[in-house]
């Protein structure tokens, strides 16, 4: 089956490149949300296409109107390098090789106000979609097409039946579960898509299981 | 459901229908919505290109690159010279083309048709050909209903990415999306909207995808321009009732064919064609100093 009729027609956007301009600003937004909350400051390390390309494209400026929460079609983000300066956000681009990524790909290192610090790696692979490949040096593979949870907790027995309990009680249907963790009985990771919306309640649930550390909801784009 | 103009064709034929009806009801069937609804969210899309294709007209902004500026306003006042030697309908629609595309350069709002580096040649065929006919409202949702579903035949067997097919499967799929659409909007037969398809396709069969610098600016502004008149020429020779010798699909499967066999050189890598001369290699070294 084909993408439907605005597979062809759309998305609307601000130009020039569905995968330089509006999947940046996607990542960027992805970045907001893994972020959790107010972003001081943001690196963002530019690999292939994406290094040679973005100040032609405007994929930096697309990048930092995602972080500050901008749709794909928002007449911002063309001042959007501007606002963040208003707003003391620290921004700073650096070409560089990557390694062996897809050619529009970024890895973001940010801090949040509260000085929390975060990092991802995210591919724009055509027409405006993208991918988060990575998440905090955890391999990871959220698409954005799915409301996603990024749960940081303790390596111990029974935390993924304890949360995936949670999401049955609350009728959340699992879409993807990946679990892995830095090293044993320290800190691991859980990234969670569901089908349809995040309840806003749900973070604080998961929060009060025994163990939780961090959870970032990352809403579908 | 269809997956080729044959059984899109059928379907018509099978419902008395014309394609645009046909589409929206099997778009809104597969998506669980109404029918109100798809053509409310065409509404929107075409609101945001109506400006796109009329903002740069009387006032040129420059693109992001600094690379072009002006060539809709140029052409506009051209128009108004009345020295010229192109239709003045031909001639306006490429002018909004030119709008379209330079909004898109320089950061502006746009709607991908298919794709961001073709987003003029579209609308700029259904409102220029809306304006010539008085059309109303629904008219133009319907135009884009039919551009739309020749798209998708042409998405689901072969490409519009320049990256995989070249510019003819970009700027060369968006005539043959708006070439339907116009026939069908001037009252043309189902069979007269694929003729004047194929016909758009066929002319451009080939053309390679070869920005400078990488850029989605030069030549694809003036691949908007020409999709426009390579547009509306057909609509013309198949409204007149020729017809085109090779069936749609067939024409789409050679596209394909032709692109797959393109060296990457000229697959939007910039590195080939236009890209690889020494303006278009002394312009990227100016923008990226390398």
């Amino acid at each position: 089956m084909g993408r439907g009729l605005f597979g062809i027609l759309g998305p609307s956007m601000i130009g020039p490149s569905s995968s330089h301009t509006a999947g940046a600003v996607r990542i960027g937004r992805m970045c907001r949300s893994v972020a959790r909350g107010d972003i001081a400051a943001a690196t963002f390390f530019l690999h292939g296409s994406f290094a040679q390309t973005y100040k032609g494209h405007g994929t930096d400026r697309a990048l930092v109107g995602g972080l500050l929460g901008m749709n794909t079609d928002d007449e911002r983000i063309i001042n959007s390098l501007e606002l963040a300066k208003k707003e003391n956000m620290k921004i700073q681009f650096l070409p560089t090789n990557l390694g062996n990524y897809h050619p529009n790909t970024v890895r973001a290192e940010m801090v949040n106000k509260n000085g929390d610090t975060c990092n991802l790696i995210a591919s724009s692979i055509g027409g405006g979609e993208i991918q988060i490949i990575s998440v905090n040096g955890f391999p990871a593979n959220i698409s954005g097409i799915y409301d996603a949870l990024i749960i940081r907790h303790m390596d111990k027995v029974g935390m993924i039946s304890k949360i995936a309990a949670l999401f049955e009680k609350n009728k959340l249907n699992i879409v993807s579960l990946y679990n892995n963790r830095e090293s044993k009985g320290k800190i691991a990771i859980t990234i969670i898509e569901i089908d349809g919306d995040v309840p806003e309640y749900l973070a604080d649930l998961v929060s009060k299981i025994d163990g939780i550390l961090s959870i970032s909801v990352v809403n579908k784009i | 459901m269809y997956n080729n103009a044959n059984e899109l064709k059928l379907l018509c034929r099978e419902q008395g229908k014309r394609i645009s009806d046909v589409a929206i009801e099997i778009e809104a069937m597969e998506n669980e919505i109404t029918v109100e609804e798809v053509r409310a969210k065409f509404e929107k899309f075409i609101d945001i290109m109506n400006v796109a294709c009329h903002k740069t007209l009387n006032k040129a902004i420059p693109s992001i690159s600094g690379l072009t500026s002006g060539d809709a306003k140029k052409l506009n006042d051209y128009i108004e010279k009345k020295q010229n030697l192109c239709s003045d309908h031909a001639l306006k629609g490429v002018a909004f083309a030119l709008s379209c595309f330079e909004v898109n350069t320089s950061m502006g709002r746009i709607v991908a048709a298919p794709t961001a580096g073709s987003c003029g040649i579209v609308p700029a065929c259904i409102f220029v050909v809306a304006d010539k006919i008085n059309a109303n409202k629904d008219a133009v949702i319907d135009a884009f209903a039919t551009a739309s579903a020749v798209g998708s035949i042409i998405e689901k067997n072969a490409t519009l990415s320049g990256a995989e097919g070249g510019c003819q499967a970009e700027c060369g799929s968006a005539s043959a999306m708006a070439a339907a659409a116009v026939v069908e909007m001037r009252g043309g037969t189902i069979d007269q909207s694929f003729h004047a398809a194929s016909m758009t396709l066929k002319n451009v069969m080939g053309q390679v995808c070869d920005p400078i610098a990488g850029l989605v600016e030069v030549p694809c502004a003036k691949r908007n321009a020409i999709g426009v008149v390579n547009a509306l020429l057909c609509v013309d020779l198949a409204l007149a009732g020729i017809k085109s010798f090779v069936p749609f699909d067939e024409v789409v499967a050679a596209m394909y064919e032709v692109g797959k066999s393109l060296p990457c050189e000229l697959r939007e890598t910039g590195l080939g064609g236009l890209a690889g001369t020494p303006t278009g290699i002394a312009i990227r070294k100016k923008i990226f100093g390398k």
